[in-house]
């Protein structure tokens, strides 16, 4: 399926090659993402989903291929990907908040020091995208005081007050209880309520059906089978087929 | 047994080991921290240069920089103090042994820490300095201090060029009064009592850091 051509792609990967070492992870991966969409990267562990995500921002080195995004050539030695990582947010697995800081300078940190914001005008920001997520009342607490679901959701804060164009989530909620995951993932439709272009890679097969306009299923470091919502109802490969059948 | 002029040599000499120790405490902390920064370094070169000085400086006895610093510089026609000597070989003695101790601090911040500050677009400086090095800090202070009564003890080499400090004290006045044996006790219990209580420090800040680590 073909994203219709007045779409502007805001990520765009070409025949992307990636190994570490002498393992290949990616085998020449061809995706494109444009603006307003929502992505769900979905396959097994190993099938090179989350590699794929991190090359977006360059935090994978890729060894052939072309990635854009938001109109940086992110393969490009030169590319000053400081630059990018200003407007494209990444959520991680394990949250990676800043142990040693508040809440807050978790937040307000990359506002002062890279877009060298004033204190109040950051906190500003800190406490808007705090009520966004709902955690206004942590807005003093360190994280270690905080449970995964509300430290997963000051990490989604983090990367939304830098007011990126693209918002990336690696497994979000992987590490979370079932009950703590419908927060988290509660804040993410939001995001895609509000027109954020989000790519996700994901094991929450009914979450992905919901919220994503399209679904790239990637199975031994190639993009298998991609479609709307509805291939993870009638995937086409038996591949997919096989993967959702256990997931669903 | 001794008397009050000979304890307050011996007193005067513990204040010079206190002085060295600072020196490097201080010199050796500035430099340490220089050498751990090149160690984790993007550039391989410098790395190399990090690993350089590591692998000299460890592979030298102190007792023998202190010779070459005072002994070889001296052949040069410069003629410099033994305090001078002494204190610079110490801290180059202690940056080598201080920078691999936050070296591996700074490699046990765990990797997703330095993912978070690039993904956040920080610069290099302030990954280290907002982000990596607090972190640090709080795993390096126990080996830190541990390490500062070895730099106490280490001190007493100072002896091998004659500068004054708390073990030659003691051999001056055991010269005069010939007590080996009650001199160099009360030396070594001098000793003891500057390092006791960094040691046990070292310890408490251990065990609370375990203790917060559970």
């Amino acid at each position: 399926m073909s994203s219709p051509s007045s779409a502007i792609p805001i990520v765009e990967f070409r025949a992307v090659r990636k190994s570490f070492g002498a393992l290949e992870v990616l085998k020449g991966i061809d995706l494109e993402v444009s603006k307003g969409e929502v992505v769900c990267i979905i396959g097994r562990s190993g099938s090179g989903k989350s590699t794929a995500l991190r090359c977006i921002t360059g935090l994978e080195k890729i060894q052939a291929g072309t990635i854009t995004a938001c109109g940086h050539a992110i393969h490009a030695p030169k590319t000053d990907l400081r630059q990018v990582r200003q407007e494209v947010g990444i959520v991680f697995q394990s949250y990676n908040l800043f142990p040693h800081l508040t809440v807050e300078e978790n937040i307000t940190l990359a506002l002062r020091r890279v877009k060298k914001l004033a204190t109040n005008k950051a906190n500003a920001i800190a406490a808007r995208v705090l009520k966004q997520v709902g955690l206004s009342d942590k807005i003093n607490s360190y994280p270690e005081q905080l449970s995964g679901g509300q430290q997963q959701r000051v990490a989604i804060a983090r990367a939304l007050a830098m007011d990126p164009k693209l918002m990336l989530f690696d497994e979000v909620t992987s590490a979370l209880d079932p009950e703590l995951k419908g927060e988290v993932l509660k804040v993410i439709e939001e995001l895609a309520r509000g027109g954020m272009t989000m790519v996700l890679v994901t094991h929450e097969m009914y979450f992905a059906r919901q919220i994503a306009k399209k679904i790239i299923f990637m199975h031994q470091g190639r993009v298998h089978e991609t479609g709307g919502p509805d291939i993870l109802i009638s995937p086409r490969t038996p591949e997919l087929k096989q993967f959702v059948g256990t997931g669903l | 047994m001794l008397t009050t002029n000979q304890l307050l040599f011996l007193l005067q000499g513990t204040l010079w080991t206190v002085v060295l120790a600072l020196c490097g405490f201080i010199g050796g902390g500035i430099l340490g921290l220089i050498i751990a920064l090149l160690r984790v370094s993007k550039r391989r070169t410098l790395r190399w240069i990090g690993a350089g000085y590591v692998q000299c400086v460890q592979g030298v006895p102190l007792p023998v920089m202190m010779f070459i610093a005072y002994f070889g510089l001296a052949l040069t026609g410069r003629n410099i103090p033994a305090l001078v000597a002494a204190a610079a070989s110490i801290t180059i003695f202690a940056a080598a042994y201080l920078g691999e101790i936050w070296r591996g601090c700074i490699e046990a911040v765990p990797r997703t820490q330095w993912e978070a500050a690039d993904s956040l677009a920080l610069s290099s400086f302030h990954k280290h300095f907002d982000i990596i090095l607090p972190q640090a800090v709080r795993l390096a202070v126990p080996p830190t201090v541990g390490f500062m009564v070895q730099i106490i003890k280490n001190t007493s080499y100072a002896v091998v060029i004659g500068f004054v400090e708390l073990t030659q004290s003691g051999r001056i006045i055991n010269n005069s009064v010939f007590e080996p044996f009650v001199i160099f006790s009360i030396v070594g219990a001098i000793y003891f009592a500057l390092c006791f209580p960094l040691s046990r420090l070292s310890q408490t800040l251990e065990a609370r850091l375990r203790a917060r680590g559970a």
